[in-house]
C-alpha cells in the first residue's frame, strides 16, 4: 500500500514542477469569478449562497479536467515511462488509485482556492454554511467524477489532444443526460425506465441536489460508483493496451 | 536462475519471438545480439514483466513475471530501450522516487541514493530537468535507477546506446563489477561489448535463437581466427614459402603488395612454424599480429544466412 502513497507524492509534486499547475489554478479561479457575478448574477440574486456559484461547476469542469487528466496515462505512453513504471514493484490498482488520487487532490486545492467567496457570503449575509460545504463537497465528487473517465482515455491514447477531446465529449454526454432536450428525444419512444436510467446517468441531476444544500446518501453513493467503475476500466485498459 | 521454456511472442500475425527457450544461471553475463527485429527487445520485456507472452513460461527465480509480478519484479533491475525517464523530474528526485518505490526509506534512501550518483558519476546534474540533459546522461540516469537496489537479476537493453568511448567503457566496468553472483542480460548492437563483458553470447534473428555459446568460441567461428597477418619488405617472395607451410589453409595479399593474411587449416596454430620461417629467412618484419578472429564477420554470416535460406544454424 505504500507505494501507492510513493506514486501520489511524485504525480502531485510533478504537476507543480511545471507551470500548468499554477495555469489550471488561476484559469480555475478566474472562470469561477466570471461565471459566479457576471453571469450567474451573485449579487442580482441577492441571497446569501453559493448557488451561483456552484451552479456553473459542471460547464467549467466540461473542459478544465480534460486539460488535467489527458496526461494522466498518454504522457507515459508517449515517453516511453510507461515501461519503466509498469516494471517497477508496484501494483496496477496503486499505480491507477495513486495517478488518480493526486490528481483529485489537486483539483481539491483549486477548489478550496475559492474560499474568498465563501468569506464574502458569509461577511454580506447569514448563509447556510452546511449547505456551502456539501455544494463544495459535491463538486469536488463531481470534479472525481470526471478525472476518472479522463483518467480511462488517456489511458487508451498516447496522444493528449484526442485524450482531452473525447474525456470532453465522454463527459459532456455524462451532463447533458439530464437535461429535459435530451430526455424528451428519449421520451418519444423509449419506455419510462430506460428515460429515468439516462437521466439517473447525468452528473447534472446528482451535483444539482448536492448543490442545493442536499446531501443524499444516493448522490454520494452515485459519483462513487462513477469514479470506482472508470478506474477500473482503466487498469483494464492500461493491462490491455500498455504495450501498444 | 532464469529459466525460459518455448517462449513465443505474437503481434497479430508477426511472430516477434519464436519458441525461444535457455536458461541463465547466477554469474553469468548474457549478451543478447542481434539485427534490429530480432526480438532481443521482445524478449527482455516479457523477461520484466512488461509483457505478456502468447505462450511459453518464464521463471525468474521461481517467480513468474505475470501470475507473480510484484515479487519478480523485486528481483529485478531493468533499463527499458532508449532509457525513459520522467523529463520534467531532477535525477536527485527521480532516483529518490524510485528508491522509495524500491522500499527505501530516511538514512537509508539518501546513502543509496548518493552510492548510484557516485558510480554513474551523476553529481554535476543532480538539480538540472533530466529532459534537458544530454543523451549520455539521461542514459546513466536510467542505469542508476536500474541498480539502486542491487538487484539479483539486471536487464539492461542497451545500455551503451549514445554514449562517448569513456562512458562506454565506465559502464562496462560497472556491468563487470557487479557482484559474481548476479545475473546480467544486456542486448547490444556493438559487438566489442560482448567480448568486453559477457561470458556467454546468444545471438537472435528473426525470434529464433541461433547461437549460445561463450563470446571466445564465437571468435573461433571466424574464418580469421588463429590467422595471422604480416607486413613485411620482401612480401611476394614469403608469400610463396608461406604457403608451402603444413598447415596454412591459404594466404592472401592486400592490394599493395605489403601485407599478407596466412589462414591455418582447421584448429592448427601458426604461431610458431611462421616465427620459425621468419627467424630462418631473415626477413624484416615490420608488423606480426594473430587474429582473434571478427565477430562482425561471424555475425554477419549467422543473421544472413538464417534471412536467405531459412536454415537454423546450430551452436
Amino acid at each position: 500500500m505504500g507505494n501507492f502513497f510513493v506514486v501520489l507524492k511524485r504525480e502531485l509534486a510533478s504537476y507543480f514542477a511545471t507551470p500548468l499547475a499554477y495555469v489550471f489554478i488561476v484559469m480555475f479561479l478566474m472562470l469561477t469569478g466570471v461565471f459566479t457575478f457576471f453571469i450567474g448574477g451573485f449579487f442580482e440574486n441577492g441571497q446569501a449562497d453559493l448557488w451561483a456559484f456552484f451552479n456553473f461547476h459542471p460547464w467549467l469542469y466540461l473542459f478544465l479536467v480534460p486539460a488535467l487528466s489527458m496526461r494522466l496515462w498518454s504522457e507515459e505512453r508517449k515517453s516511453g515511462t510507461i515501461e519503466l513504471l509498469m516494471t517497477l514493484p508496484i501494483s496496477l490498482g496503486d499505480m491507477v488509485v495513486g495517478k488518480f488520487l493526486a490528481a483529485w487532490l489537486f483539483t481539491g486545492i483549486a477548489l478550496a482556492l475559492t474560499f474568498p467567496l465563501w468569506i464574502t457570503v458569509n461577511y454580506l449575509g447569514d448563509p447556510d454554511n452546511g449547505a456551502i460545504l456539501a455544494g463544495y463537497l459535491g463538486s469536488w465528487m463531481m470534479s472525481g467524477g470526471f478525472l476518472a473517465i479522463g483518467s480511462c482515455i488517456s489511458a487508451a491514447t498516447k496522444n493528449q489532444v484526442i485524450a482531452f477531446i473525447l474525456t470532453a465529449v465522454v463527459c459532456f454526454l455524462f451532463v447533458m443526460s439530464g437535461f429535459d432536450l435530451v430526455l424528451e428525444w428519449f421520451t418519444g419512444w423509449a419506455v419510462d425506465w430506460v428515460v429515468d436510467a439516462v437521466a439517473a446517468l447525468s452528473f447534472l441531476t446528482h451535483f444539482n441536489a448536492i448543490a442545493k444544500g442536499v446531501l443524499d446518501l444516493r448522490d454520494v453513493l452515485y459519483f462513487m460508483v462513477i469514479i470506482i467503475g472508470w478506474l477500473l476500466a482503466t487498469a483494464i485498459v492500461l493491462d490491455m493496451k500498455k504495450a501498444d | 536462475m532464469i529459466a525460459i521454456e518455448n517462449l513465443t511472442k505474437r503481434f497479430g500475425q508477426f511472430t516477434a519471438v519464436d519458441d525461444l527457450s535457455f536458461t541463465v544461471k547466477s554469474g553469468e553475463v548474457v549478451g543478447f545480439l542481434g539485427p534490429n527485429g530480432a526480438g532481443k527487445s521482445t524478449t527482455m520485456k516479457m523477461i520484466t514483466g512488461f509483457l505478456a507472452p502468447t505462450s511459453g513460461h518464464i521463471s525468474v527465480f521461481g517467480y513468474n513475471p505475470q501470475t507473480h509480478s510484484l515479487k519478480a519484479k523485486t528481483l529485478m533491475g531493468y533499463l527499458p530501450e532508449g532509457a525513459p525517464c520522467y523529463g520534467d523530474m531532477t535525477p536527485i528526485k527521480f532516483l529518490r522516487f524510485i528508491g522509495e518505490v524500491r522500499g527505501f526509506r530516511g538514512a537509508e534512501l539518501t546513502q543509496r541514493v548518493r552510492a548510484v550518483v557516485m558510480s554513474l558519476q551523476l553529481g554535476s546534474v543532480l538539480n538540472q530537468p533530466i529532459e534537458t540533459l544530454s543523451k549520455g546522461f539521461k542514459r546513466r540516469v536510467g542505469l542508476a535507477q536500474a541498480i539502486i537496489h542491487d538487484p539479483q537479476v539486471l536487464v539492461l537493453d542497451e545500455p551503451t546506446d549514445g554514449l562517448d568511448p569513456n562512458q562506454k567503457h565506465e559502464v562496462r566496468r560497472l556491468i563487470r563489477n557487479l557482484s559474481k553472483d548476479k545475473i546480467v542480460i544486456v542486448s547490444t548492437h556493438i559487438l566489442e561489448e560482448v567480448t568486453a563483458v559477457c561470458t556467454r553470447a546468444m545471438i537472435i534473428a528473426d525470434g529464433k535463437l541461433l547461437v549460445d555459446e561463450t563470446p571466445a568460441e564465437l571468435e573461433a567461428r571466424s574464418r580469421y581466427h588463429g590467422a595471422i597477418r604480416l607486413e613485411l619488405s620482401h612480401a611476394n617472395h614469403a608469400l610463396e614459402q608461406l604457403k608451402k607451410l603444413e598447415d596454412v589453409a591459404s594466404v592472401t595479399q592486400s592490394s599493395d603488395g605489403g601485407m599478407l593474411t596466412v589462414f591455418p587449416k582447421d584448429g592448427a596454430s601458426l604461431f610458431l612454424p611462421i616465427n620459425a620461417l621468419l627467424q630462418k629467412n631473415n626477413w624484416e618484419v615490420h608488423e606480426f599480429h594473430v587474429e582473434k578472429g571478427r565477430l562482425d564477420e561471424v555475425f554477419r554470416t549467422i543473421t544472413k544466412g538464417v534471412k536467405a535460406q531459412g536454415v537454423k544454424v546450430n551452436g
